[in-house]
């Protein structure tokens, strides 16, 4: 037999060095930020145009990671000539735009959407807003004290992670997590109409019946604690989460061979929470179960 | 794609109703049969199946219509064939109010209690169903029937309309209008001799049209010429009327020329917002990327508004043929029709003239012999007055929820199936054929310089002669309500709500005012879709302010803060005022609703949210209420 099987003759070694592909010049676009002439380039939101003008624009359903879908309308600014205010999370800036971003109809509509869901959710755990709130003045006790709200029971129905639907604002960012932004599992979704709108299952089937993976990626977009791990849930519960005294390390995670960063978020001594960074190349805060939740081996005293 | 199932199993009837949309199933995964041999070597979904998800609708509206509720077993039997996420066709499911998630009767009256019905009794009409049937939603007649409360059916010009559906082998349905004779509706309900009613089953639409049209056959007409006067249902009687020359014309002219001609008319749309409608044709026959869209905007849901009804019910061959020279201008070869599921009778009517258009050769590969195809495919709403947005529409129609997307970029650049799409609403398309048969300036002749042609106005509530009315665009109020009788029983004249729930009231002041979009527009009002609803002395305004609070805060979509929220603070507090009992005070609770009605206008994502306070505003403004004077000023 002369012939060579395939496997014995490897490929000749290209002498080029592989390259990045080129990164696409674009064009560069100028407008003006509350008068200030701010450079971007072309594709770049109203948000990124602010940013670079160093305008602090609140945003709440906004995250980079997942795709803009402009629900929440804090982050509105006025663009001149424009009927209505425009979302700065999706709108293309765009040559010669002239835009504020604290006008009075800025600050009134801001104020609003404050005291709309300040009046209609509870925003207990949800970091920044109390500060937000008195920024804008903000004051929903003027709707009334038996104005509609979302309160309901906390559904805890697995041992990993609870949903408190009564702190949901619907930014949608757990669907678009749970979907094609991160996890494509489609577990969840935007369900009912109007103010009867809220996230669930199919029938509000119980998360372990339905298609849920448990990654917890929809726990690290939530910005009110709705969804938040059974761990702090527990300790909050009983008032010993204190997030002053807990300290975070970033490692990598030792399960699988991906690399992920976890940020292992520890108080007393205990691991309570585990994270992962959105600015993270990697991982882009996404984690799986088991760098989300795999963590309890580690202080079970005894390791068999 | 990867779903998990909970092995809920379709009923032989569901099934037999998906099937009879789908074809049967091909594989295991399907849910037909599973052959270990065949289904464990090969997977399915991925974009064939992302392909089939506009048919999501349709599925659900056929196991609606099949057993008069979406089950468990048939939602999931609809995933499977379409490869669509449990949750996410919930999701769907549980967005339209047509659409019931739960067991409900097969057969179902959707009683309308909205503007117009409610000043022709149909409080009371609800009340005695109430007493005489069980309370709304509850199972009567043996089980076998309900009733529900319903926004505008689009039938205010026989107010009080009621909407029946019996699901079955052989669905039917029909609006009843006017419900003249309640007890027979009770009676059908609560004590069904035999099932379904088939007395009720009976369109009141077409016996007493010149009640709805009262011009009907009038010389000089020019939407309405056809209606009441030509066979809605033979395609050789609207030949014989001089149908489809303007097709023949088209073709003659080239897209280009037609839609300089466009342009010349300068028609701009009617669903409200008053595009100029040759630039948006121009900008889909410019674009570069095809597909390309043409979608029918039929899902009239407005307040008051029935205009686009009777066209279709009547002049369906008008909109076919419209819509033909719309995608022959505009390069494109599909056109959809997104109707209102609250239409039964124009479903009817349309789906027969596309058929007899189809067979006809006017329709299909080969228009006319001329070398361009077009076809339409109409697709049914659900029970949702925000489908009637743009991009909702495209939404619901690809099998999604009915949300609003954001603009820019705008349908015409990223439509329907994120092609470059024309939406153009019913009326608008009706312009169409004689724009084409006589020229764009001769229909820039009629009507005034800013607003050309003639406009339909549904004209109802408390006057003579409620109906549909067409006149030029100039005509003033005072003349429009003199065609319809002028204010019934001779009463008063105290207000009138112009353009619907997402319009604004007016006071008499206003009978002087000419029916023009520059006109409304510099008296702080709008023509909106063309509603005008009559107030006598007598009515109830706060009442009417409470029904269109309630009415947005149904129909609000949920997806942004302003909207979602805003509509229920805006009911709440109207309440409150009705009762007398302002939250702080008065003049605090009116500033806090100016402020919130500002922030919906502004920061709304879509036209829903923006104009939910429009109404009430208005009201406020003009006219003393809940204990203060009138607010005065007028609406940026």
């Amino acid at each position: 037999m002369t012939e060579t099987p395939i496997w014995f003759t490897p490929p000749p070694r290209s002498p080029r060095l592989p390259e990045a592909p080129p990164r696409e010049v674009r064009e560069r676009i100028a407008l003006e930020i509350d008068g200030e002439r701010v450079e971007v380039e072309q594709g770049a939101t109203l948000l990124d145009a602010c940013r670079a003008a160093g305008r602090e624009i609140p945003t709440l359903c906004y995250l980079e990671t997942l795709t803009p879908v402009n629900v929440c309308r804090i982050c509105v600014v006025e663009v001149e000539g424009a009927r209505v205010l425009a979302p700065a999370c999706s709108r293309k800036a765009e040559a010669g735009m002239k835009v504020a971003t604290e006008s009075p109809r800025v600050a009134t509509s801001r104020k609003l959407v404050l005291e709309l869901l300040a009046s209609s959710v509870d925003l207990s755990t949800a970091p920044g807003l109390a500060e937000l709130m008195a920024r804008y003045g903000a004051r929903p006790e003027r709707f009334g004290a038996n104005a509609a709200s979302v309160a309901q029971p906390v559904k805890v129905d697995n041992d990993l992670y609870v949903r408190d639907y009564g702190k949901c604002v619907l930014c949608y960012k757990c669907v678009e997590a749970c979907g094609v932004d991160a996890q494509n599992t489609f577990a969840i979704a935007v369900a009912g109409r109007g103010f009867d709108a809220g996230i669930s299952t199919e029938h509000d089937v119980p998360l372990p019946d339905s298609a849920c993976v448990y990654c917890g990626n929809c726990i690290a977009v939530c910005p009110t604690g709705a969804l938040m791990p059974k761990p702090e849930h527990d300790l909050r519960a009983v008032g010993r989460w204190d997030e002053a005294r807990q300290t975070r390390t970033d490692t990598i995670c030792a399960y699988c061979g991906v690399g992920c960063t976890v940020t292992l978020h520890v108080q007393d001594g205990a691991i309570v929470k585990a994270t992962s960074p959105f600015e993270n190349q990697v991982t882009r805060g996404n984690l799986c179960v088991k760098g989300r939740f795999g963590f309890e081996f580690v202080q079970l005293g005894r390791r068999r | 794609m990867d779903l998990r199932f909970h092995g809920n199993r379709p009923s032989a009837e569901e099934r037999a109703a998906i099937d009879a949309l789908l074809g049967a199933p091909a594989t295991g995964w399907q849910g037909g049969e599973r052959d270990a041999a065949r289904d464990g070597r090969h997977a399915e979904g991925g974009l064939a199946a992302a392909e089939r998800r506009d048919l999501l609708l349709p599925c659900l509206h056929a196991l609606q219509d099949r057993v008069g509720w979406v089950s468990r077993g048939g939602l999931e039997y609809v995933c499977r064939r379409l490869s669509v996420p449990p949750a996410e066709a919930w999701g769907v499911a549980t967005f339209y109010h047509l659409l019931a998630t739960e067991p409900r009767p097969p057969v179902v009256a959707h009683v309308c209690d909205d503007l117009a019905c409610r000043l022709a009794g149909a409080e009371r009409l609800c009340a005695r169903l109430e007493r005489e049937v069980g309370p709304a939603g509850a199972p009567a007649g043996e089980g076998n029937a309900t009733w529900l409360r319903s926004p505008c059916l689009g039938a205010c010009d026989r107010a009080p309309a009621a909407l029946l559906f019996a699901a079955g082998e052989a669905p039917r349905s029909a609006v009843v209008a006017p419900v003249a004779d309640e007890a027979a509706l009770v009676d059908a309900l609560a004590r069904p001799a035999h099932f379904p009613p088939h007395e009720l089953f009976t369109e009141h639409g077409s016996a007493d049209l010149r009640r709805s049209v009262p011009q009907l056959g009038e010389p000089g007409l020019l939407l309405l010429a056809r209606v009441g006067t030509v066979d809605p249902t033979s395609l050789e009687a609207y030949r014989a009327s001089g149908g489809y020359r303007a097709l023949a014309r088209a073709v003659e002219l080239g897209p280009e020329r037609l839609i300089e001609e466009k342009i010349a008319s300068k028609l701009v749309g009617r669903g409200g917002a008053a595009f100029p409608t040759g630039r948006k044709w121009q900008a889909v026959a410019r674009a570069r990327v095809t597909p390309r869209y043409l979608v029918c905007n039929a899902d009239e849901s407005e307040p008051g508004t029935f205009k686009d009804r009777i066209l279709l019910e009547h002049d369906p061959f008008g909109i076919v043929e419209a819509m033909t020279i719309a995608g022959y201008a505009c390069g494109c070869e599909r056109g959809f029709v997104y109707l209102r599921g609250e239409y039964p009778l124009a479903l009817e009517r349309l789906g027969e003239a596309i058929a007899q258009a189809r067979a006809a050769g006017l329709l299909g590969d080969d228009v006319l012999g001329a070398g361009f195809r077009f076809d339409i495919e109409i697709r049914r709403g659900a029970g949702a007055y925000i489908c009637g947005e743009e991009t909702a529409l495209f939404n619901s129609i690809e099998g999604y929820r009915g949300e609003p997307r954001s603009k820019p970029p705008f349908p015409v650049e990223v439509g329907l199936f994120g092609k470059p799409t024309v939406v153009n609403n019913v009326e608008t398309l009706a312009n169409v054929p004689f724009i084409v048969a006589n020229g764009g300036a001769s229909y820039a002749a009629k009507g005034t310089a800013g607003s050309t042609g003639h406009k339909l106005f549904c004209v109802s509530g408390r006057v003579a002669r409620p109906g549909l009315y067409e006149v030029p665009f100039g005509t003033t109020l005072g003349e429009l309500l003199l065609l319809a009788g002028g204010v019934a029983g001779g009463r008063d004249l105290a207000a009138v709500l112009l353009g619907g729930a997402a319009g604004s009231f007016v006071g008499p002041e206003a009978l002087t005012l000419p029916l023009t979009f520059e006109d409304t527009r510099a008296a702080g009002t709008t023509l909106g879709s063309g509603v005008v609803l009559v107030y006598d002395d007598l009515a109830d305004l706060p009442d009417a302010l409470s029904r269109i609070a309630s009415f947005f805060r149904h129909e609000s979509c949920g997806q942004c803060v302003p909207c979602r929220v805003g509509a229920v603070r805006q009911e709440e507090m109207l309440a409150r005022l009705a009762a007398g009992r302002p939250e702080g005070s008065l003049a605090a609770e009116l500033e806090t609703y100016r402020e919130l009605a500002q922030a919906m206008r502004d920061a709304s994502i879509c036209g829903l949210g923006q104009t939910a306070s429009a109404a009430i505003e208005s009201a406020l403004a003009r006219f003393p209420l809940f204990g203060a004077p009138a607010a005065g000023g007028e609406r940026p």
